[in-house]
C-alpha cells in the first residue's frame, strides 16, 4: 500500500501532455527582462546601470535583506534600462532589460557536460556557493534555499526529504528533468544531505511517474543513504507538509516549520540547480519550464533562459492556438492568469498552461449547500467555508481563531465546491488580512 | 385557603424585592451622568468614524478628555461638537469639516480595457491578483468595497463611468470607503467654503507617457499646475500632483492648465468667457518668452 498524506486531498484530472518529451533547449532571444523580485522576501538591489556590459551568469543584483537571493544575468549583453517591467504578480516592479550581444558565460562556469560526483567542500562552503548562485526553492514558493539550509539555533535536521512528486496537474518539468539528469540530481541530493549534516534523504516520487521511480531508483543504488519512495496520487502532496505527513508520518504543528518535525524539505529542480551551482559554479540563470495545453499544437519542456519573454515559449511551442481563454503562469490550480504574454520566465516558473475559452470559464456562483465537501478535502484541518464567511464579514478574529494562516492555498477547495463558491479567493485576501494584523501586533 | 397563597408569594416577592434592593445597593457602579446626556446629543449612526467603537464610546471618552481638541464627530460635524462642549462645560474644537473625494476619473471611454477579470467581485481581492482590466494598476476597480462599506448609502458606483460618486449631502466623512478601498484612491478632503473644492482626481505614479497610455484622463506630472499656483498649494511627488486643502485658495487657475483635465473642481459656479481668456493666455505667455529666451542663445 501506497503512502500518501492522511487530510484531505484532491484527485483532478492529471492531463500530462507534454510528459516523455524530451528537454528543448530554447534559443536566446533578442532582449530579456529580469524582475528584481523573483523570490519571497525583500527584492533584489540592482548593482549594474545603463550601459554596462554582462556576461550570461554574471551577478547584476545583491540581495537587500536576511529572505533575499542573488540574482545574475542569464545572457551576455548591454544593460538597457533598469525600469518597471508587468511580471507574473500582475503588477508593474522594478526590472533589468538587457540587450542580447551573443552568448558569452563567465569564465569560472564549467559548461561540459561531464559529471562530477565528488565533491571537497565543507558543508559552510556549499551553504555559501548555493546563496551566491541565488538559488530559490524552484518547486513556486521561490523561498531563497540558504535559509532553508542554516536550521534555527537548537534545532538539527534528521532527514532530507526531496520533493519530486509534482502533484499540479500538467506540469511535468520535474518529471522530464529526473529522467534526463537523473545522476545530477542524486549528486546535488547528496551535497545538501553535506550541507545540513545528514545521513538520510528519501525522494518521493508520486506513482504516475513509473518511469522515473525506476530509473532513480537504479542509480541511487550507487548513492548511499537515498531511497526512493513511490507515493499514491494526491493533490496537494508537492505541498511541504503534506510530504512530510506523507514520508515520515509526522505532523508539523501550526505555524511551526519542517524543521520542528525534524525534515528539511527541497525540491527536486532545486537538487539539481545545487549540483549545478557547486559542482559547475553555474549561477540559477535557467531552468525548464512547461509549455502545454489541450489545443497547444506541440505541448514541450524547454530548457530557458530566466527573463524570456512567455509569448517565445508559446511561438516555439505551436503558437497561441485560437479560442485561447486564459494563458495561466504556473499550472491549473496554483498558477495564476498572466495578463500579458509579455511577461518574463522567472526563478519560480514552472510552466505555462493556455486554457481555451470553454475551459477558463467561470460558473455562476451560488448559494452554500454545507455539504462540507471543502471541509472534507482540506489538506490542512480547516473550515474552508467558515473561513470565507469570517472573511467576507470582515471578522478578523475568528479567521484568526480557525487558523486561516494555516491555509496553503492549494485551491481544493474551490475545486471541490459544487456550488462553484470563490472560496480560495476570499481565504486568500483574509489571510493577507490576518498576517499583517499579527505582524502588527508583534510590532 | 387563598389567604395562605397570598401570604406565601407575597412573602416570596417581598423576599426576594429586598435582596435585589440590596444586592443593586452593594454593587452599584457610578456613572457619569453626563455620559448618557452626551450620547443623546450624538446621531447615534454607531459608524466608528470617530475611531471609538461606537457613538458610546465617544460620549465616554468626551467626558475623560481634558479638552476637545482631538475628539470630532464625523457625522455630526461642527454643531454636534457645540452641543456636546456646552453640555460638558468645554471648548469645542474647530476642524475643519472634511467629505470624501474620489481620486480616479478613469472612466471607460478614458481607460481602453486590455483583460477581464471574472473572479470574485470584490476590490480587495482583486487587487491582490493583479493590477486590474485597464493598464493603469493604481486606478479604480469599480467592483464597490467602498459602495458596501458605506452604512450612510453616501457612495455609489456609477453604471456608466463604472466609478464610485460620493453624495455630499449624506457623506458623513466617517473614512470607512477610505478604509475599505485597497487601492487608497478615497481620500478625505476639507469640504472647503460652499462645498469648494478643488484636487487632482488621480492617483498614477507612473511616469508620464505611460500614465497617459493607460488612461487619457491620467496626471501625467508635467507640473504645469505647480508653476500655475500662486500660493504653493500644489507638489509634484512620484510623477503625481496633490494638491494641499490648507494652502489652496480656490483661484481655479491650475484647472485650466492641466493637459489633461485631471484637476477637477466642484461646486463652482459656471466660469464667465472674460474670465477665462485671461487664463489661458497668462499660461501661453511664459512658454513664448521661455521660447524666444531658449532660442537666442544658440543664434
Amino acid at each position: 500500500m501506497l503512502r500518501t498524506f492522511r487530510i484531505g486531498g484532491i484527485h483532478p484530472p492529471e492531463n500530462k501532455l507534454s510528459a516523455g518529451k524530451k528537454i528543448v533547449r530554447l534559443a536566446v532571444p533578442k532582449q530579456v527582462i529580469v524582475p528584481l523580485s523573483q523570490h519571497i522576501g525583500a527584492p533584489a538591489q540592482a548593482i549594474v546601470k545603463k550601459g554596462d556590459v554582462v556576461k550570461a551568469g554574471t551577478l547584476i543584483a545583491k540581495p537587500s535583506g536576511f529572505v533575499s537571493a542573488n540574482i545574475h544575468s542569464p545572457v551576455s549583453g548591454k544593460i538597457n534600462k533598469i525600469d518597471a517591467a508587468i511580471d507574473a504578480s500582475g503588477y508593474k516592479r522594478t526590472a533589468i532589460y538587457i540587450d542580447v550581444e551573443g552568448d558569452e558565460w563567465e569564465e569560472s562556469i564549467d559548461k561540459s557536460d561531464k559529471l562530477i560526483r565528488e565533491c571537497h567542500f565543507s558543508a559552510k562552503e556549499i551553504v555559501d556557493k548555493i546563496a551566491a548562485a541565488g538559488i530559490v526553492g524552484l518547486g513556486g514558493a521561490t523561498f531563497p534555499t540558504q535559509i532553508k539550509l542554516t536550521p534555527p539555533p537548537g534545532s538539527k535536521a534528521e532527514i532530507l526529504i526531496i520533493n519530486a512528486v509534482e502533484c499540479e496537474p500538467y506540469l511535468t518539468s520535474d518529471h522530464i528533468l529526473m529522467l534526463e539528469k537523473g545522476e545530477e540530481i542524486l549528486v546535488g541530493v547528496t551535497l545538501l544531505m553535506k550541507s545540513i549534516d545528514v545521513k538520510k534523504a528519501v525522494i518521493g516520487i508520486e506513482n504516475n511517474k513509473p518511469d522515473a521511480i525506476k530509473h532513480l531508483k537504479k542509480l541511487a543504488s550507487s548513492f548511499s543513504g537515498i531511497e526512493i519512495m513511490p507515493l499514491k496520487v494526491q493533490y496537494p502532496q508537492g505541498g511541504e507538509k503534506q510530504l512530510i505527513d506523507a514520508v515520515m508520518r509526522k505532523q508539523v504543528k501550526s505555524g511551526a516549520l519542517p524543521i520542528s518535525a525534524g525534515a528539511v524539505v527541497q525540491n527536486v529542480g532545486t537538487a539539481f540547480a545545487v549540483y549545478e551551482a557547486v559542482q559547475k559554479n553555474k549561477p540559477l540563470f535557467e531552468r525548464v519550464v512547461t509549455v502545454t495545453g489541450k489545443k497547444l499544437s506541440n505541448p514541450s519542456n524547454f530548457l530557458t533562459r530566466i527573463g524570456t519573454p512567455i509569448h517565445t515559449l508559446i511561438e516555439e511551442a505551436g503558437g497561441l492556438p485560437e479560442n485561447t481563454g486564459k494563458v495561466i503562469g504556473g499550472g491549473p490550480m496554483m498558477g495564476k492568469a498572466l495578463i500579458s504574454p509579455d511577461v518574463p520566465v522567472t526563478k519560480g516558473s514552472s510552466g505555462v498552461l493556455i486554457l481555451t475559452k470553454e475551459e477558463s470559464v467561470r460558473k455562476p456562483m451560488q448559494n452554500c449547500i454545507r455539504c462540507a465537501k471543502c471541509v472534507n478535502v482540506c489538506p490542512m484541518g480547516l473550515n474552508p467555508t467558515l473561513l470565507m464567511n469570517a472573511t467576507e464579514f470582515k471578522s478578523w478574529e475568528m479567521a484568526e481563531a480557525n487558523y486561516i494562516v494555516d491555509c496553503i492555498e492549494c485551491g481544493s477547495c474551490s475545486f471541490t465546491c459544487p456550488s462553484n463558491r470563490p472560496l480560495l479567493d476570499h481565504i486568500r485576501m483574509g489571510k493577507g488580512k490576518v498576517m499583517g494584523i499579527i505582524r502588527a501586533r508583534k510590532a | 385557603m387563598i389567604l395562605i397563597a397570598i401570604i406565601s408569594l407575597g412573602g416570596i416577592g417581598a423576599a426576594g424585592a429586598a435582596l435585589l434592593y440590596a444586592t443593586s445597593k452593594k454593587f452599584e457602579v457610578y456613572e457619569d451622568p453626563r455620559i448618557s446626556e452626551v450620547q443623546d446629543a450624538l446621531p447615534a449612526a454607531n459608524c466608528g468614524g470617530c475611531g471609538f467603537p461606537g457613538c458610546a464610546g465617544f460620549a465616554a471618552a468626551c467626558v475623560k478628555a481634558d479638552s476637545l481638541d482631538s475628539l470630532n464627530c464625523p457625522v455630526g460635524g461642527a454643531s454636534v461638537m457645540e452641543k456636546v462642549a456646552t453640555i460638558l462645560g468645554k471648548e469645542t474644537s474647530k476642524a475643519d469639516p472634511t467629505v470624501a473625494v474620489v481620486r480616479c476619473n478613469g472612466n471607460c471611454d478614458a481607460r481602453p480595457q486590455i483583460n477581464l477579470y471574472d473572479g470574485a467581485t470584490n476590490c480587495a481581492i482583486a487587487s491582490a491578483l493583479y493590477g486590474g482590466e485597464t493598464g493603469c494598476s493604481f486606478g479604480c476597480l469599480g467592483m464597490g468595497d467602498c459602495e458596501v462599506s458605506c452604512d450612510f448609502d453616501a457612495i455609489h458606483i456609477n453604471p456608466v463611468t463604472k466609478l464610485p460618486e460620493v453624495i455630499e449631502d449624506k457623506c458623513t466623512s466617517c473614512g470607512a470607503c477610505v478604509k475599505a478601498c485597497p487601492k487608497n484612491i478615497i481620500e478625505l478632503r476639507k469640504r472647503g467654503p460652499k462645498s469648494r473644492r478643488i484636487f487632482v482626481s488621480c492617483v498614477n505614479q507612473d511616469k508620464g507617457g505611460v500614465a497617459r497610455k493607460a488612461c487619457s484622463n491620467a496626471c501625467i506630472g508635467c507640473s504645469k499646475c505647480e508653476k500655475e499656483c500662486a500660493f504653493d498649494a500644489i507638489k509634484i511627488e512620484n510623477n503625481l500632483a496633490y494638491i494641499d486643502p490648507v494652502k489652496c485658495r480656490l483661484c481655479r487657475k491650475c484647472v485650466v492648465v492641466c493637459p489633461t483635465l485631471a484637476i477637477h473642481e466642484l461646486n463652482f459656479p459656471p466660469r464667465k468667457e472674460k474670465e477665462a481668456e485671461p487664463v489661458a493666455k497668462a499660461k501661453l505667455q511664459p512658454e513664448v518668452a521661455a521660447s524666444i529666451t531658449a532660442a537666442t542663445p544658440e543664434n
